[in-house]
């Protein structure tokens, strides 16, 4: 039962590191467009937001 | 990518009544970003794919003082940072050239865009949480060991505490205060069951109990929070497709400055006495009157006339008018505070606060569930302190009782049938600005419609074009392309694309408030007024009710042309569709009696008042409120907004001015007057599929409540009943978009003209 010690901190920090993600994404304003950005994905020159 | 092909270049294409922002106007609507930058906000409703974003970025970028370009492909929109040392950039100018209309969107600081991402980061963090604190709780039902199953509770707490705090602070936030004002809403019951049910859980997980609802409080906040968030995304959508749209009223005029000097003042500034210039395609201000200059304009937003007026030195001007063909210098009678405009404003302000206030239907279900649900938990409590006598039980059981009746399906029932029928609207081109108003469209009784630009397209159409010699409809229209005047523009759409040559003219001159005049050769030609064209005046007088235009050749009258403003398409289709609903309808319109009577008889409205004034059209609306009348106001003037305001529910077309635009809960932006009734539609069935929803959830309350106050309801058969209660709500919601699988179709008759008044459309955008 001791493995449960690390594993649940484990778990709890993978979670959090993946919300975080998410929360910095939705910031830095990832998801203020999806369309052009599945356009942009085809343009072949440098193209940095 | 077809669709980046410019727009075409045909000269009367360029006669729309788009303003080209000038560049002062582009600074005052900018902001500074700090290190030396500024960004203005262009709409571009003509973005459609990737093609554009990079045509657009790269022209943009090519412009000095031009740092950053960037377009946002779903918002149909750029933002552009110069530099603020040089002058502001040509971006409209130069988006122009390569095809794309553009116009300068708001960009202020007051623009409220915080609540959408306040709610996903709240949304994200209640899911994670429900998500990890679900996982402890299973291995707990699974049958965890005494320490074990503590511990798990233990963190469960630690997740669940913070959590509430973050994620619920939304929901205690408006519950607090709906009860400092002594009201109760939704959210009330909601906090107060996820409050009691953390405490609960807290209190058993320090007394080793065998049962915590962490899980239960920390998914009621995530499922609440979808509710909400779906609900906002809509809204927020519908807002900046409505912001998006080209402002009507000027930011500022370009006034005189002591001997022949020019300078951009924003509108605030502006003083009675200034002189004013105002260059043809521009609307007016402030109130004024005129110095010099002639022109013709176009008071169909202020007034509701459809007919523009011509205006000579000494004329009085409304604000808000649209100058349409020559310059004018006008000295300001009143400052923007107290010109027409802000008279509107006031107005408006007025009916809004005569307006009774509207409770939405949740609100109105939780006041009357909200003391059933609590008194039933106070009665369990007290019922199981007599029969067991035991505090700890009687707690645990009323708590279980307020988790398991805690209104996770009613908190849902409404957005979320609200979210469907939003979106069932936008994709019909119809934004609505507000659940509520949903809501209120289902109970209206009465239609008022305005006249000019709500009924009609407010833009003069030639009248019956067969009938006229194509040889002299050709000349005519090489006339008019020279001219901005609404009747020219209607004879250029006249002719379109048929054929028939015109001479070539030699010379081309407009005479401002008269008309057009052209030499070929030996011979004069003028289009415009019958007493200014014609050698002998009244001789093609037409004894028409309809304004008239007439073409002659030195003197001598060729021909005589008569408009009209088109009816919306759709128009006859909606009235009639709104008449066999049972629906009373109704015309209000500031114009003269002669059109509103032509409109009304041919779209079968029997109820009109003509040459109403704006006031008397909000005091028009409160009295049919009086009369116990829930009125659907649609129109689309300056003149209307105070109607619009005090309206039960309105609805106003993009075209219309922005404080309507503003004032109004629905605004549609296609032409077809067809979606009053579609919005009617949806919104009734949105109202059936609500209260089927209430049902659905009172049912579930009736058949779990007897099982919580019997002391049978443990977490598991808690989260079970929670989570089937709220899919079965989400599932019914949907239903919406499934049974409206036939798309309404008005008849296909005047598709033709609804094309015409597509193009009408775009050039006021």
């Amino acid at each position: 039962m001791s493995v449960l010690a690390y594993l649940i901190p484990i778990s709890l920090c993978l979670g959090i590191v993946g919300l975080i993600a998410f929360l910095w994404s939705l910031k830095s304003g990832q998801y203020e467009d999806l369309d052009g950005a599945a356009e942009r994905v085809l343009f072949d020159d440098d193209d940095r937001p | 990518m077809s669709c980046c092909l410019p727009a075409a270049a045909a000269p009367g294409a360029s006669h729309g009544a788009s303003l080209a922002a000038s560049g002062d106007e582009t600074r005052l609507a900018s902001r500074a970003i700090g290190e030396g930058l500024r960004q203005s906000e262009f709409s571009v409703p003509g973005i459609r794919c990737g093609g554009c974003i990079r045509t657009i970025e790269h022209a943009l970028a090519r412009i000095d003082g031009v740092v950053e370009a960037r377009v946002n492909l779903t918002a149909k929109h750029v933002s552009v940072r110069w530099r603020e040392t040089c002058a502001p950039p040509p971006i409209v100018e130069t988006l122009a050239a390569i095809g794309y209309r553009a116009h300068l969107a708001e960009s202020g600081p007051g623009r409220d865009d915080r609540a959408l991402p306040e709610l996903v980061r709240a949304m994200a963090v209640a899911g994670f949480a429900s998500g990890n604190i679900m996982l402890l709780s299973v291995s707990v039902w699974s049958g965890a060991g005494a320490d074990m199953r503590d511990l798990f509770h233990w963190i469960s707490a630690a997740i669940a505490l913070p959590v509430l705090v973050y994620s619920g602070r939304i929901f205690f936030r408006s519950a607090w205060g709906a009860l400092r004002h002594g009201r109760t809403n939704m959210d009330v019951p909601i906090s107060i069951g996820v409050l009691l049910a953390f405490g609960m859980s807290l209190y058993d997980t320090i007394d080793h109990g065998p049962h915590a609802y962490f899980d239960a409080a920390v998914m009621l906040v995530f499922f609440l929070l979808i509710g909400r968030t779906l609900d906002e995304f809509m809204r927020e959508k519908a807002r900046s497709a409505v912001n998006g749209l080209a402002r009507l009223s000027p930011r500022g005029a370009t006034a005189e400055r002591g001997e022949g000097t020019w300078a951009y003042v924003p509108l605030e500034e502006i003083a009675p006495g200034m002189v004013l210039l105002i260059a043809a395609g521009e609307r007016v201000p402030v109130d004024g009157r005129v110095v010099s200059g002639t022109s013709d304009l176009d008071c169909a937003l202020v007034t509701g006339e459809s007919a523009p007026r011509a205006v000579t030195p000494g004329a009085e001007l409304q604000a808000g008018t649209l100058n349409l063909t020559g310059p004018l210098r006008i000295e300001a009678t009143a400052a923007a505070e107290d010109s027409f405009l802000a008279e509107m404003v006031r107005l408006m302000q007025a009916a809004e606060a005569g307006r009774s206030a509207y409770r939405r239907i949740a609100d109105r279900a939780s006041r009357l569930y909200a003391p059933v649900v609590h008194s039933m938990a106070l009665l369990s409590f007290f019922g199981w302190m007599i029969a067991a006598g035991d505090l700890h039980r009687a707690v645990t059981i009323a708590v279980a009782v307020l988790i398991i009746t805690c209104p996770c399906a009613l908190g849902l029932a409404v957005p979320m049938v609200q979210v469907v029928a939003a979106r069932r609207l936008f994709e019909q081109g119809i934004m609505v600005k507000d659940g509520g108003g949903l809501e209120r469209l289902g109970e209206i009784d009465t239609v008022v419609f305005d006249k000019t630009g709500t009924l009609t397209l407010g833009r003069p159409r030639l009248r019956d074009p067969g009938l006229a010699d194509p040889a002299h409809l050709a000349l005519a229209a090489a006339l008019a392309v020279h001219s901005r005047h609404p009747h020219s523009r209607g004879l250029v759409a006249a002719h379109g694309t048929r054929s028939g040559a015109a001479p070539p003219f030699d010379r081309v001159a407009e005479h401002l408030g008269y008309g057009v005049e052209a030499s070929a050769g030996p011979d004069l030609f003028r289009l415009g007024r019958p007493d200014w064209a014609l050698a002998t005046p009244g001789e093609g007088a037409a004894p028409s009710r309809h304004p008239c235009t007439v073409l002659a050749k030195n003197g001598r009258l060729l021909a005589a042309f008569t408009f009209d403003d088109p009816i919306r398409p759709g128009a006859r289709e909606a009235v009639d569709a709104l008449k066999r609903r049972g629906l009373a309808v109704e015309i209000l319109s500031g114009d003269h009696t002669g059109p509103v009577e032509a409109v009304a008889h041919e779209l079968g409205i029997a109820c009109f008042r003509a040459g109403v004034r704006p006031g008397d059209k909000a005091a028009r609306l409160a009295a049919l409120a009086a009369e116990g009348r829930k009125v659907l106001m649609v129109g689309d003037g300056l003149n209307d907004a105070p109607a619009l305001a005090s309206a039960h529910v309105s609805m106003a077309p993009a075209s219309a001015a922005d404080v309507g635009r503003s004032a109004a809960d629905f605004v549609f932006f296609r032409d077809s007057l067809t979606a009053v009734p579609l919005a009617l539609q949806v919104s009734l069935r949105a109202g059936r599929l609500t209260r089927q929803n209430f049902a659905l959830a009172f049912l579930y309350n009736a058949v779990a409540l007897p099982f919580a106050v019997l002391g049978f309801v443990t977490p598991l058969v808690a989260a079970l009943a929670m989570s089937a209660s709220s899919i079965l709500v989400v599932a019914n919601a949907t239903r919406l978009s499934l049974g409206m699988g036939a798309r309404y179709r008005p008849a296909t008759k005047g598709t033709r003209v609804r094309r015409q008044g597509a193009a009408a459309l775009e050039a006021t955008q």
